[in-house]
């Protein structure tokens, strides 16, 4: 963390991979650049900065958000749970999924899908294939890995 | 903040050569060091374009492998990895399996810029596989034989009685054994063996060769955020930059005012950068640099600068008064580029002509990574790191921009978060250095937006196909005219270039393999606006787009099967040679003819193939259609059948697509599977959305609202790869690339027979609706 010349209010009060944060910059500044550039946490990808890629999706209170359209003061008081989070081994049933089936091709944006694909199931256990497709849509892939995606996603929900 | 190298074993800091080197030689073993003078050459077994490339290959094993003592075996990667996994998986592998390694005891190291040590590292054409595996296959198998010959006079035996077997060395009579590890000390002071005494491992020996069972070296790191790409570079005290960019490629700052920039807290200063005469190369654009103690604080101080830009020369450039122009060269005589027999004699004479035109517009790479660099100067020496797909080009560039020899600095490549050839080009390295430089040396990062990304690209070229087929009585075609006018790749490095180059011309175009008595190719002017630059596949998108929705076109005017009559185009197997037939001496992705010639029955087989695994044929319900489409890129062949449904308001979606491909010897057949999967979805992402359009000389698009990639709701998720197998005899040749140019035509072929409305210009956005 950097020393800031002028002692600021504090903004926000949070909790991030389990660690508690004390913020106290620019209240509109996105999480995005909160988690990368203070935190080194770079896990969490720069896309778009519009909430179009999903390259940046964190957890938020357990929900998949686009951290680089959230902005600090929204997360006062919450619980951001980033790639770096998601499992102490990094063997959450989606990671392990994705190394099976050999996802990734140049990885950029393989960490926002897997965060995503992990609320997603969090959320629905046992997604049909047009759940998988509707819950991933909001992601993409350049190298063009959905294939692989959709099937590793299924196979997180069976071996989950 | 936080060392991300202290996270990452995608090490930024210990990847230098010079970490790696101290890092071996503290644990006793096999140091490898630049004091061994190269082995240059390939010491190939059959020849290849890899020794044209500049700086061509290196085949010492002294430069790309060490083992320490613990073991540890530890291979360069020299050249990129943007995600094909040649770099950093595939070749590493080969050494590997020649070197007895055992893979999950490989440690792969990424190599700085560095092409007098490494070769050439230009990744890009597709290239790695074909130009190094016969390198890297030599250097395992050097690197094998100083371990058994160090073993040997360990228990003084000939070397004959041993072998390498899986990361040990065994004395055959006796069952005696030693540990790789236990052998690196000693080996290391072994002179490398003269090319003649090294043997190669027969294929079937092959432990991962070929299987395709080796995962890529980066999964774990991928998988769990420890991967780091440009973007993630964090170095101690590092600022945050980001660039206000002229919109308009050719202008500069008139004015600017700071003040309000100035204000906005964490921004701690502003820096003007000249922008790069034309021709541009990989100059920087110039612009207003806001410097920052965090990216949020710079992107917020960019947009609070008050700029009036000099558009310049280019200002007043429109995408649809320049489509009307391409579109009017392409009906007039141009540039002969290939001429076989007289086609204005065979067009006059026939008994039936048949013409086509189609457009296609620019596109743009859109990595998913946007371009990112950061650079500080360190003990006297500038260090930069950048996803660079050439990062010994890079290291010449940046030293050029810097005014300082290439020596004095380090350029150490990142992951690439892709690269489609955006990355080839090292423009945001050079402004990191430039801005660091402004900062006396201290650390600075360039960020570039989404935005950025889009606007200040180097684009796919646009492009006006024109055909003209004519044809005797019985319908067998007797001419085939040609002509296409595009701006080219080269006008951003040469002025006054309106014409392609043999590059372009050599890429699915003069080599058109088909068996017509009279051809003719013929380039229009293009005068160039835009800083054009090469996109996977280049030139082969449109070509193999606009040639096979052409052929189809005919097929289904001749009342033929559009498979059949591709087939009877392509004509009978034969060895097809353009070389007498061209203006511009032919290029064949720079390797030599007699390794990689255009052989027709390998196109033939693909398309066979291809069909014959979608069932082409079959009956389908209204509104669904199958088409296919075949090319050779890269010197590999490539036939595409793609099933699509057309529903309501023209939504496409697509089933199936069966893909052939003939790369020669298929050295990780699930990582070409990978990248043909990939394959159609950018090649859809082109067919159906794609487009980069300027007015008043600056790109309309900005982010993935209005340059829209394929998502999953829309991709096809049942691609189904089939490899034409061949022994290790059989050259390997491209995969990253030729899965592309299929991918359109054979998706518009679908559509027409779905719905019979024929697609004549790209993206295909709601012309079904």
């Amino acid at each position: 963390m950097r020393d800031h010349k002028v002692k600021e209010e504090t903004v926000a009060n949070l909790r991030v991979n389990g660690q508690e944060r004390t913020y106290d910059g620019d209240p509109s500044m996105p999480l995005l650049w909160y988690l990368r550039d203070e935190l080194g946490l770079t896990g969490t990808k720069f896309g778009c900065g519009a909430a179009l890629c999903g390259n940046c999706t964190v957890h938020v209170d357990g929900t998949a958000s686009r951290a680089c359209v959230t902005p600090m003061s929204a997360v006062s008081g919450k619980a951001v749970v980033t790639i770096e989070g998601l499992n102490p081994k990094g063997e959450h049933p989606v990671q392990v999924a994705w190394r099976e089936l050999g996802v990734p091709q140049c990885g950029y944006c393989q960490t926002g899908q897997i965060m995503q694909a992990a609320a997603l199931l969090a959320r629905k256990p046992g997604p049909t294939d047009a759940e998988i497709t509707e819950g991933m849509s909001g992601n993409l892939c350049r190298c063009g890995c959905y294939q692989r995606i959709h099937a590793a996603v299924r196979a997180a929900a069976k071996g989950a | 903040m936080t060392e991300l190298s202290t996270h990452s074993k995608f090490k930024i800091v210990n990847v230098s050569r010079r970490d790696l080197l101290k890092g071996v030689a503290a644990t006793g073993g096999l140091v490898l060091a630049a004091q061994f003078p190269a082995v240059r050459g390939a010491l190939a077994a059959y020849p290849t374009g890899a020794d044209a490339m500049p700086n061509g290959v290196v085949s010492n094993p002294k430069v790309f492998v060490s083992i320490a003592g613990d073991g540890t075996v530890s291979i360069v990667a020299a050249r990129a990895e943007m995600g094909n996994g040649a770099a950093r998986t595939a070749l590493p592998m080969i050494l590997a399996d020649e070197l007895e390694a055992d893979w999950a005891r490989v440690r792969v190291v990424q190599s700085p810029g560095d092409e007098r040590t490494y070769g050439n590292q230009d990744t890009d054409g597709s290239r790695s596989v074909r130009h190094w595996i016969q390198p890297m296959r030599h250097c395992g198998a050097a690197a094998r034989l100083m371990l058994e010959t160090a073993a040997a006079a360990r228990w003084k035996v000939d070397v004959s009685e041993v072998q390498a077997q899986l990361h040990e060395v065994v004395h055959r009579p006796s069952g005696r054994k030693f540990g790789f590890g236990e052998l690196a000390a000693k080996a290391a002071g072994l002179p490398v063996p003269a090319a003649d005494k090294v043997k190669l491992k027969e294929e079937s020996a092959f432990r991962y060769i070929g299987k395709g069972a080796v995962r890529i070296s980066d999964l774990v790191d991928i998988t769990t955020g420890k991967a780091i790409y440009g973007q993630d570079v964090m170095l101690p005290g590092m600022k945050f930059a980001v660039i206000a960019r002229p919109p308009v490629v050719g202008g500069r700052v008139a004015s600017v005012d700071t003040s309000a920039a100035l204000k906005v807290p964490g921004v701690e200063k502003i820096v003007t950068l000249q922008p790069t005469p034309a021709p541009y190369k990989f100059g920087p654009l110039g612009g207003v640099a806001v410097i920052a103690r965090n990216t949020w604080a710079a992107l917020k101080g960019r947009e609070a600068l008050k700029i009036t830009w000099d558009d310049g020369p280019n200002k007043a450039h429109d995408s649809r008064t320049y489509r009307a122009q391409l579109e009017a060269a392409v009906k007039q005589p141009g540039k002969v580029e290939r001429n076989v027999g007289d086609v204005d004699k065979a067009l006059a004479s026939a008994a039936r002509v048949i013409t086509a035109e189609y457009y296609a517009p620019h596109i743009h790479h859109a990595t998913m990574e946007p371009p990112a660099a950061a650079a500080r100067m360190s003990h006297g020496k500038w260090e930069i790191w950048a996803p660079v797909q050439s990062p010994g080009q890079a290291r010449d560039d940046i030293a050029a921009a810097l005014g300082i020899a290439s020596a004095e600095i380090t350029v150490q490549p990142t992951l690439l978060g892709g690269g489609f050839g955006r990355k080839s080009k090292c423009d945001f390295a050079i402004e990191a250095a430039l801005l660091s430089k402004d900062l006396g040396g201290a650390p600075v990062k360039v960020v570039w937006t989404r935005e950025d990304d889009v606007r200040h690209g180097f684009y796919h070229t646009v492009t006006a196909e024109r055909f003209e087929a004519g044809l005797d009585a019985s319908n067998k075609v007797i001419a085939w005219r040609h002509r296409s006018a595009a701006p080219t790749i080269l006008s951003t490095f040469a002025p006054g270039q309106k014409h392609p180059f043999d590059i372009e011309l050599g890429m699915g175009w003069v080599d058109t393999p088909f068996d017509v008595p009279n051809i003719r190719m013929e380039s229009g002017e293009a005068q160039n606006h835009v800083r054009i630059g090469w996109f996977r596949s280049v030139n082969n998108v449109a070509h193999a787009w606009s040639i096979q929705s052409f052929v189809a076109e005919m097929a289904q005017q001749l009342g033929k099967d559009p498979k059949d009559f591709l087939l009877e185009l392509i004509g009978p197997p034969r060895i097809i040679d353009p070389r007498q037939q061209v203006t511009t001496p032919w290029w064949n992705y720079g390797e030599p003819f007699e390794t990689y010639p255009i052989d027709t029955g390998r196109l033939r087989r693909v398309t066979e193939l291809a069909a014959k695994e979608a069932g082409w044929g079959k009956q389908l319900p209204k509104g669904q259609g199958l088409g296919i489409a075949a090319h050779r890129s890269f010197v590999t062949y490539v036939a595409t059948v793609v099933h699509v449904v057309v529903g309501d308001k023209g939504r496409i979606s697509i089933p199936r697509v069966d893909t052939a491909i003939d790369c020669g010897y298929c050295v990780h057949p699930e990582r070409v599977r990978s990248q043909i999967e990939g394959a159609a979805v950018m090649g859809l992402t082109l067919a159906k959305h794609g487009a980069i359009t300027l007015r008043n000389g600056a790109i309309e698009q900005s982010n993935f609202n209005d340059y829209q990639l394929v998502r999953i709701d829309e991709s096809p998720l049942d691609t189904r790869t089939h490899i034409v197998p061949h022994p290790i005899s059989v050259p390997p040749s491209g995969v990253g690339e030729p899965g592309v140019p299929p991918f359109a035509p054979a998706l518009c072929n679908a559509i027409f027979a779905a719905t019979g409305k024929r697609i004549r210009q790209l993206p295909i956005g709601d012309q079904l609706a």
